[in-house]
């Protein structure tokens, strides 16, 4: 199901006003990820450092239930075997609460945690250059960490949308390979 | 790393031994669709190209492929491999058809009625469907839509570039009718290339 076609989003994705965090856009790959640690759900909560040691792709998503976001989780629920070919960690984070991303997670079926950026708001995507001022939500971007926690691809896409898999699977790809060499 | 500065364009080439394709070889567009049977939005696509092809005529070419979202679509997969059974018998068409004109039951035993409602061999169609002969084959579209780039469904790729913004009959007539003219323009431009 897609509705990308219909971007049904309030506001279109501002390019952000100096003296803000996000105005200097995605952390760029090479950049040590920062840490955090969201709840998942209301009483469990998850450390980004406790997935050292394999790729971790984080999508950063407006809102839960809008459209866009909708397929675009949807999309990544469905390939998730194909991330765990390379071991890979799939989060999603947005500003809601965890008791709205437990209802949607469990109405999509979705089966990876959706984490809440939700005190103090949008903390972490400020911390990754995606935080959006103007809608007071996360835009649409994905960065994916290697091994070590080390940014090694990072995309921000238009709000209306949905960047799909194939840039994620690139860049997994080719930490992969890089792996091989090193070991090589 | 990933370039992402220009378009997702289509990862596997449309062959005439491999895809389902309806219209003629030489058509100056041709159109992938990834799409799912039980997805609501794909059934709108149905219904729109079956307006829109019949004005194009020899222009252009459909050619579907499968993209079954199993997680929100319980009975997505299935219907595609029910369709993969029909092709093997060859009416890939009429399957395809027939599950979007019945999409509001696609479990197991109505597929197995449809088939026989197509008039199949039943007894080779329901030996290759509880087989699951066709699941790699689906597997296979849909992996070569991930790879394109394909990020929901229905997905279209008109001469290899991905179609984004709205899907609606003006837009889609659009978009193909600007196809066709780059068509002849670069067709032009090469009948009256001077010689060097």
């Amino acid at each position: 199901m897609k509705t990308r076609r219909s971007n049904n989003h309030p506001k279109s994705s501002p390019r952000i006003a100096s003296g803000e965090h996000a105005a200097s856009g995605p952390l760029q790959p090479g950049t040590a990820a920062p840490n955090f640690e969201l709840n998942s759900t209301p009483d469990q909560k998850v450390d980004l450092i406790h997935f050292r040691g394999r790729p971790v792709i984080l999508v950063f998503y407006p809102a839960d239930w809008s459209p866009v976001c909708g397929d675009q989780l949807a999309l990544y629920n469905e390939i998730l075997a194909e991330f765990n070919k390379h071991a890979a960690q799939l989060i999603g984070i947005s500003v809601d609460g965890s008791w709205c991303h437990t209802a949607y997670a469990q109405s999509r079926k979705l089966h990876f945690p959706l984490l809440a950026d939700f005190e103090p708001k949008g903390a972490v995507a400020r911390t990754y250059g995606v935080y959006d001022i103007v809608t007071g939500e996360c835009q649409r971007a994905l960065f994916v960490i290697d091994r070590e926690g080390i940014i090694r691809w990072s995309y921000v896409s238009p709000t209306g949308v949905n960047p799909g898999a194939d840039g994620i699977l690139r860049a997994l790809e080719s930490l992969d390979k890089k792996k091989e060499l090193t070991h090589a | 790393m990933p370039d992402q500065s220009e378009g997702p364009t289509l990862s596997m080439p449309v062959s005439d031994r491999r895809d389902h394709i309806q219209g003629p070889p030489a058509a100056a567009v041709t159109l992938v669709e990834y799409g799912d049977y039980q997805c609501p939005y794909c059934r709108e696509a149905y219904f729109m190209l079956a307006k829109l092809l019949p004005k194009l005529g020899d222009n252009v070419r459909l050619v579907f492929r499968n993209f079954p979202l199993t997680q929100m679509h319980p009975n997505a997969e299935h219907a595609a491999e029910a369709a993969e059974a029909a092709a093997a018998q060859g009416r890939f068409w009429e399957m395809h058809d027939m599950l979007y004109e019945r999409q509001e039951n696609l479990e197991d035993d109505a597929l197995l009625t449809y088939a026989a409602d197509d008039g199949l061999d039943a007894d080779r169609f329901e030996s290759e469907f509880s087989q699951r002969k066709y699941t790699d084959r689906v597997r296979e579209d849909f992996q070569s839509g991930i790879r394109s780039g394909v990020n929901g469904t229905p997905t279209f790729f008109i001469n290899g570039h991905r179609l984004d913004g709205p899907l609606d009959l003006e837009s889609l007539t659009e978009a193909v009718t600007i196809a066709m003219g780059s068509h002849r323009e670069a067709k032009s431009a090469k009948h009256h290339r001077p010689h060097a």
